[in-house]
């Protein structure tokens, strides 16, 4: 276990290197961080625009300028942004933003998503399943940008039909209220339930699918017979025996749902308005700052990479097979 | 086909998209119309579905954005399939280096999030030909799918038949085409309609942070983002929003119907993408 940790692990940090070189040198290839300069009225001087080239090494060639970041990115400082301000200064407050919402957003999708899939799995073709199925076939028809906006817009008839604001969509917290510690959580969970609503949303949908198959395959097979057989319950054979190998294809979904965990972020952050990595990715790319594009896809090839690990642990730890191959 | 679930939404999804193109033949307005005697008028009259700001028929508006949807996700989801079914079977089939370089290739497209990707191929798209839109959405879904022909490729390389092809002389090339594709055959057709769906779900993200179709063409994704500017007008953006999620519906209820037709009792779980 211990030697395959460690090749996975160079593979996963050849791999993240490999990405944030191509993002680097891609990037600065096609971005124009002058553009917003030059177009700006009245126009700005010549010389104001060849300083900014100069601050920005846009006069070095590419790979000079990707060994320079790199340099001092291993050093641990990860550059600064066009505007000027350092990488280090914004980088936790929004990577503590992002997974607040991941982690939330998959945990409650993960949780709902096995309970819903295995409660239709035991109650297949009932009422409640057929219900399960068509909504979790509509959330996930619906992208995430559309169920965040219109959570926004059931919000705001809510909010009008109580006659106060339940529940608040722009930003993680208000910089105006005042008061002791109550205020300011009721604060956070105001603004925290769309959110994650809208994050977990998808997750639910997507894992109750899988989840239901995977019960499905598991409620006919014979060691749940042999369970009965020696005088379980149908319900003790589930809770005891069943759900755990059940389980197994959800623990090799961690890795896809990072993915979906990160665009998911990137819109839900940028519809509710929260300083995340997500919204920065969208910033950077509006701003054309090579240094935050890259910033973020290092932190998305390191999420990526963590979840495979962690996937492949947890399978491990589930299934004793595995372990033994190993 | 066997599959009457597959039948009836394959059969929804052709009307439909055939009915994109009939609409402007029936409809009032043309969808690059302005009608500078209507701004903002809720649905009625000779604009079924009201009008924009700018006194753009929404009805008009909407079915245009839906046949931009529904052609990049019927030409890039097959296209993305194609490119999976060969880098996976010669992946898979080959084994060793190429194996390593090409599934390293999927992992790094995998790896780099999809917005830079498409960030880095904007002034291409800014172009405004809406061939690199599709090329580059499939070159943005068909990397799960690679990996999922790659073990089957593995699998069917140490298969007798394909051993005895091998012993008779034919050539790789050929013994993947004849032999280990058509064998992933259903697989294929049902991830066909999953990156359909992917595509659709994409592009209207994409088109709704601005990096997808540009104005003045529309795309559901841009006719969501302007109808959401406020959310005061709810007849501006529910029937772009409501058109979205019943094509991706549809497209999703076929391939669900084709799964049960061509791969009954898979235990491959079930790949259903939303974005």
């Amino acid at each position: 276990m211990g030697g395959y940790l460690l090749r996975r692990g160079v593979v996963g940090l050849a791999l993240a290197f490999c990405a944030v070189f191509l993002t680097y040198c891609l990037t600065a290839l096609t971005f124009d961080p002058l553009a917003a300069l030059r177009s700006r009225t009245p126009p700005v001087p010549p010389s104001v625009i060849a300083a900014k080239s100069a601050e920005l090494h846009l006069d070095q060639p590419v790979p000079q300028r990707f060994l320079t970041w790199f340099l001092a990115v291993v050093h641990g400082d990860l550059g600064r942004t066009n505007s000027g301000t350092a990488i280090d200064a914004e980088i936790l407050d929004r990577i503590g933003v992002s997974l607040r919402l991941f982690v939330l957003g998959s945990a409650i999708g993960i949780l709902l998503g096995i309970l819903v899939g295995v409660l239709g799995a035991t109650r297949q073709y009932r009422f409640s399943d057929h219900v399960g199925t068509l909504v979790s076939f509509v959330l996930l028809s619906t992208p995430v940008f559309l169920s965040a906006t219109l959570l926004k817009y059931a919000a705001i008839e809510l909010n009008q039909a109580v006659g106060h604001n339940v529940l608040l969509f722009t930003g993680e917290y208000e910089p105006t209220v005042s008061g002791g510690f109550w205020p300011h959580a009721v604060d956070r969970l105001q603004h925290l339930v769309l959110p994650t609503l809208s994050i977990a949303a998808a997750q639910i949908a997507l894992y109750s699918r899988y989840q239901r198959n995977a019960m499905l395959d598991v409620l006919g097979s014979d060691f749940l017979r042999t369970a009965a057989a020696k005088g379980l319950t149908r319900n003790q054979a589930i809770r005891r025996h069943g759900l755990r190998v059940a389980v197994l294809p959800i623990v090799t979904m961690l890795v896809f749902s990072s993915g979906l965990m990160i665009v998911g972020g990137v819109i839900t952050e940028s519809v509710f308005t929260w300083n995340g990595m997500g919204r920065w990715l969208i910033d950077g790319i509006a701003t054309q700052d090579t240094t935050i594009v890259t910033t973020v896809t290092l932190f998305v090839a390191v999420v990526v990479l963590l979840c495979g690990t962690v996937s492949d642990l947890l399978y491990a730890a589930l299934d004793p097979r595995v372990r033994e191959v190993r | 086909m066997r599959s009457r679930r597959a039948r009836i939404g394959l059969t929804v999804l052709i009307l439909v998209y055939l009915w994109t193109f009939l609409s402007p033949l029936v409809a009032a307005w043309d969808w690059s119309a302005k009608d500078l005697s209507a701004f903002l008028e809720p649905p009625g009259g000779s604009h079924w579905w009201g009008t924009t700001q700018t006194g753009e028929d929404v009805y008009a508006q909407s079915m245009r954005g839906l046949q931009r949807s529904l052609s990049t996700g019927l030409l890039a989801g097959p296209l993305a399939t194609v490119i999976a079914a060969v880098v996976g079977s010669l992946a898979g089939y080959f084994g060793g280096w190429t194996d390593r370089i090409l599934m390293w290739g999927t992992d790094l497209l995998l790896v780099v999030p999809a917005f830079v990707l498409v960030a880095i191929a904007s002034p291409a798209l800014n172009g405004g030909s809406f061939l690199w839109l599709v090329l580059v959405m499939a070159g943005l879904v068909w990397m799960i799918t690679a990996r999922v022909v790659r073990s089957m490729a593995r699998e069917l390389r140490e298969r007798p038949f394909v051993q005895a092809a091998r012993y008779t002389g034919m050539g790789p090339l050929s013994i993947i085409y004849r032999h280990v594709l058509p064998n992933t055959a259903s697989i294929l057709i049902i991830d066909a309609t999953i990156s359909m769906a992917s595509v659709v779900l994409l592009e209207s993200a994409l088109s709704y942070f601005g990096f997808g179709v540009q104005s003045p063409d529309v795309s559901l994704g841009t006719l969501i983002r302007d109808g959401t500017r406020t959310l005061a007008y709810p007849w501006l953006f529910l029937p772009p929003s409501l058109l979205l999620i019943g094509a991706v519906l549809v497209v999703n209820y076929t391939g669900d119907g084709l799964r049960d037709a061509l791969d009954p009792g898979s235990e491959r779980a079930r790949r259903v993408t939303g974005s």
